[in-house]
């Protein structure tokens, strides 16, 4: 389970913004595509690829990709 | 008194009672008069809801209807039924690019297969009353409205209503009545713990023209209707119970 491969997925969920902004310290929710929508692709991309099921709390609760990231790790002990 | 809508001397089935709509609409059918044989999968839950019933004679059953082979043992020991409540149901928001078979398939099974297959084998097993009336619990989300993440649910509800209307064509010779609630988001636990949170749920409330969501007990009136003889006339229709929001 890798960090950067993580950040990778998730950028890939978003049409129009640049890879390259994303990075674990990126404040996903902040950025311009962010909407109730990406969160769905969002989770739906981590049940996905990781076999977790994030809820709509857990994407609430975060502020960076790294946040969500250890969310997956915690769930996946 | 007079009550075109009591349902004395009425048995009915009411499928996912353990909570929400199936729940409400358990406890308000005892309140007019039926007998009630209710269902559910969680065994604690369904207790809960067979306590508040009132009246006498109604059973519990714990089972979990959408697998197949309990299905025929479960409808073998029911009595003659008035009332089928085909209301059990699951959702699950997913992008379409994201759905799968295996997917599909879990949604259907529980919101399609399981309330079709239910009144079929009612139907061969000569289990339904002359006169009674069948109701399925779909959505606005059937054949009303669309919203991202929603194309699994839409496709497991509209197949309902679909069938719903051949449904009620073929079983008219018989006096038996098949029609569909379309409840819109009703406050219920389905979407508790789930890709949706409470603050998204209490903002989507206010874009109801009557601002809010619809009560359990709300969706059960409404399904009494059906089941009552004040809707002999009434087969292959849809009842919207959604405060408006289809009208936007």
């Amino acid at each position: 389970m890798e960090l950067d491969l993580f950040i990778k997925n998730f950028a890939e969920q978003f049409d129009e913004a640049d890879v390259s902004v994303f990075t674990a310290e990126t404040k996903f929710k902040t950025l311009d595509d962010w909407s109730s929508m990406t969160a769905l692709t969002v989770i739906a991309m981590i049940d996905s690829e990781y076999g977790v099921q994030i809820k709509g709390n857990d994407i609430r609760d975060s502020i960076t990709i790294k946040d969500l990231f250890d969310k997956i790790i915690a769930q996946k002990k | 008194m007079y009550n075109p809508f009591s349902l004395d001397n009425k048995t009915i089935l009411v499928t996912g009672a353990s909570s929400g709509i199936g729940k409400a609409t358990a406890i308000e059918c005892s309140k007019l008069g039926a007998k009630l044989i209710i269902t559910g999968r969680n065994e604690e839950r369904l207790s809960e809801t067979f306590n508040k019933l009132e009246g006498s004679g109604h059973q519990k059953i714990s089972a979990d209807l959408s697998n197949i082979e309990c299905l025929s043992s479960f409808i073998e020991e029911l009595p003659l039924l008035d009332g089928l409540v085909n209301n059990a149901g699951i959702t699950e928001k997913i992008p379409v690019n994201f759905v799968t078979e295996e997917k599909i398939r879990h949604l259907v099974n529980i919101n399609t297969f399981s309330p079709i297959l239910i009144f079929s084998t009612l139907l061969k097993k000569k289990k339904l009353n002359k006169g009674a009336s069948v109701v399925f619990v779909s959505s606005i989300s059937g054949n009303y409205i669309s919203d991202f993440g929603n194309s699994m649910y839409s496709l497991s509800k509209g197949a309902i209503q679909a069938f719903a209307k051949n449904a009620a064509l073929e079983s008219a010779s018989k006096n038996i009545r098949v029609n569909c609630i379309c409840p819109g988001m009703i406050d219920t636990s389905i979407l508790k713990d789930s890709a949706i949170t409470e603050e998204q749920l209490q903002e989507d409330a206010k874009k109801y023209p009557l601002k809010r969501y619809g009560k359990p007990e709300e969706v059960a009136y409404g399904i009494i209707y059906l089941l009552s003889n004040a809707s002999s006339f009434v087969t292959g229709t849809d009842i919207v119970i959604d405060g408006g929001f289809i009208l936007q």
